[in-house]
């Protein structure tokens, strides 16, 4: 079967009720009604998003770090041709894609986020025109497969999706190693800071030997040469195509990551066919992703809104944050959909942020004090976010001055998932 | 280097065992050492060199393929049972913990030969794997007077570790699943060798058993005290929820 049959009356109704479900749900304040509905329309028609899919062009998100904020510029940049159908609220799994086919028009094109081990199942069922392959690293441990299976799992999904365009990290072994066997692949040098579920080779069990540029094993599983590079040395990040273009990547979202995310949005946008500078200005402009990277008054402070879940998402937000003074509240819960054992604060190198104000704070708050302690950050804990960032503010002084300039009192909140979105929530 | 006196904390094979966050276990050891004044030397043995001498050792967790490769690497070269004959102490977590028994299983569940240092056998368990919140009494260990303050710890494995008589329980359990095999007991001891399955990492929830570990590698009778209010505030925390959950287990229970 290549694709599903045109939608019949059952699915109809299911897709009807996924959005009247999901309204009610809206109005009776239930939450972002996204998820509730996907599953009473999954209950009626199995088949739905196969169904709500067929005929559609698809593109599909998916990775450790980065989805929401790729997700949302692959949107910008396919909707410059007109609307677009997305997951925006971040429900990544089947019922949440069910959810935004239904309530979408059905001729516009879709961009899925999709949870890392829902990627097999969706490439099966939306027969997408394009994916995304952003990084594999751990995350949830208590509740996901070992990253190494996912790999292998995806491996073998796009083996049997040969139509599908691939675009791909060439930095991460494990990225490369889960498209080897698709048939067509743009790679993309998106980096990796973040290398410790990195070492093993997927490949032989051997050990990747890391060098400036590249990575190689023994067995020969290597970097293949990227077809898309940013070259972010300088003061003016550029993009450098396989075609020898050579594009500036200035973007309204800050960081390293960010603009890597962009390039691969704008090669997925070009293989939708959307042309590459339009795809390129459309991101650029892209300045709010779910309240991430946006900077909002909390209580009379003015914050910077930061998101970090697992290691490597802080390996790459350090890069953004290193250098600064400004206060920091960390939040960090151990919810369900943060993973419930929060030994992964051992895995960050909270060392960088010594010298600065810190305030520890979220459902673990006691965690994360306990591993500052150990990384030698004098901290202080304030269990309640909002009373953790007017406190962070009240222990930045000017040196000599009398009271805080307003610009003085800037404090970055950086939260895991539950804890970002907990705060997001109330401001 | 800090001196031929200084302490040497080997964390083992990072590369393939530091899954779980459990190389904090080494980072603890170490402060807790360098706090009190002894000169500490720690180092990350990564798979691909030879295994360092050291005072102590910790093991972490990994997934399946790395955790076989590690115990490859450890049968090669008799470096770590040589040094705990010569009394090093060794803190072993999860895959860790399953690898210094004796054999455990690889992904397929086929037998792997573990080094040895306790007399523990881990086969497959049956599914659903044991995941959540841990709350253990101590059994009274070598060179205490008194059996160490409740452990708190959270254990992620699908493996079934069988105790031999050449071990004694690292604790009972209060709450999770620990060893299975007998019922009830978590981890293992024997010598100055500690097998537990417990993350957090164990050592940041339980700092009187880090404690142990440095005066038994230090040759000490006893250390002095550190201000501990952090972990104080999080056992206290841990302690209180993992209580709760039991007496909320025990009522479903009954039902």
């Amino acid at each position: 079967m290549t694709s599903a049959p045109p939608a019949g009356p059952r699915v109809s109704a299911a897709a009807r009720l996924t959005t009247s479900v999901n309204r009610v749900s809206r109005r009776l304040g239930l939450g972002s009604g996204t998820v509730i509905g996907g599953r009473a329309g999954l209950k009626v028609a199995p088949d739905l998003v196969a169904r709500l899919a067929a005929g559609r062009p698809v593109a599909l998100v998916s990775g450790t770090n980065g989805k929401t904020t790729t997700t949302r510029l692959l949107v910008a940049a396919l909707a410059e041709a007109g609307p677009v159908v997305t997951n925006a609220t971040g429900s990544n799994m089947p019922a949440g894609h069910a959810a935004a086919l239904a309530a979408g028009d059905r001729d516009c094109p879709v961009v899925l986020e999709v949870d890392e081990g829902y990627l097999p199942a969706t490439l099966a069922t939306t027969h997408p025109q394009a994916v995304i392959l952003l990084n594999l690293s751990r995350d949830q441990l208590d509740r996901t497969n070992e990253v190494r299976m996912l790999a292998g799992r995806w491996r073998e999904a796009l083996a049997a999706a040969p139509d599908v365009a691939v675009v791909a990290n060439a930095d991460d072994p494990l990225v490369v190693w889960a498209a080897g066997r698709a048939a067509r692949v743009t790679w993309v040098s998106a980096g990796l800071r973040w290398r410790s579920d990195a070492v093993g080779c997927p490949a032989c069990e051997g050990r990747i030997e890391w060098r400036d540029e590249g990575w190689a094993c023994a067995c020969g599983f290597a970097r293949p040469r990227p077809d898309v590079v940013l070259d972010d040395d300088g003061d003016d990040p550029t993009g450098c195509f396989a075609d020898g273009e050579r594009c500036t990547v200035r973007l309204a979202l800050p960081g390293r990551f960010n603009r890597a995310n962009a390039l691969s949005a704008v090669v997925a946008a070009e293989a939708m066919g959307v042309p590459r500078q339009t795809a390129l200005e459309a991101v650029a402009e892209v300045a709010d992703v779910a309240g991430r990277f946006t900077t909002v008054e909390v209580g009379g402070v003015t914050t910077r809104l930061l998101l970090a879940k697992n290691p490597a998402g802080w390996a790459e937000l350090f890069t953004l944050v290193a250098g600064e003074t400004t206060p920091v509240v960390v939040a960090i819960n151990a919810r369900v959909a943060d993973g419930k054992d929060p030994s992964w604060l051992f895995d960050v190198a909270f060392e960088e942020l010594a010298g600065r104000v810190v305030v520890a704070t979220g459902d673990r708050a006691r965690d994360l004090s306990v591993r500052l302690h150990y990384a030698e950050v004098d901290h202080e804990t304030v269990l309640e976010p909002v009373a953790a960032i007017a406190r962070a503010a009240a222990l930045t002084r000017p040196p000599g001055g009398n009271g805080a300039a307003p610009d003085e009192r800037h404090v970055d909140f950086i939260g895991n998932y539950t804890a970002f979105a907990d705060l997001v929530r109330q401001t | 280097m800090s001196g031929p006196s200084a302490l040497r904390v080997a964390v083992v094979y990072p590369d393939l065992l530091g899954t779980y966050g459990d190389g904090g276990n080494g980072l603890i050891l170490s402060r807790r050492a360098q706090w009190r004044g002894y000169p500490v030397e720690l180092v990350q043995a990564l798979s691909d060199e030879a295994l360092p001498t050291a005072d102590l050792y910790c093991l972490g967790g990994g997934e399946d393929g790395p955790q076989v490769r590690a115990a490859e690497g450890l049968l090669a070269e008799p470096t770590l049972t040589r040094a705990v004959e010569h009394g090093a102490v060794v803190l072993a977590v999860c895959a860790g913990y399953q690898i210094v028994g004796r054999s455990f299983p690889d992904a397929d569940g086929t037998r792997r030969e573990g080094v040895g240092l306790l007399d523990a056998d881990t086969v497959k368990g049956a599914p659903p794997r044991a995941v959540g919140e841990v709350l253990a009494e101590p059994t009274r260990l070598p060179g205490t007077s008194e059996p160490l303050p409740t452990l708190t710890g959270f254990e992620n494995h699908a493996g079934r570790t069988r105790l031999g008589e050449g071990v004694t329980p690292l604790a009972r359990l209060v709450l999770g699943r620990g060893n299975e095999s007998p019922a009830g007991t978590e981890g293992a001891v024997a010598g100055r060798v500690v097998g537990t399955y417990l993350h957090g990492p164990v050592l940041a929830r339980n700092p009187a058993l880090a404690d142990l570990l440095l005066a038994w590698a230090l040759a000490v009778d006893g250390l002095a005290p550190l201000d501990d209010h952090w972990e104080e505030a999080l056992r206290y925390e841990r302690l209180h929820m993992a209580r709760r959950s039991r007496r909320l287990v025990a009522r479903l229970g009954r039902s």
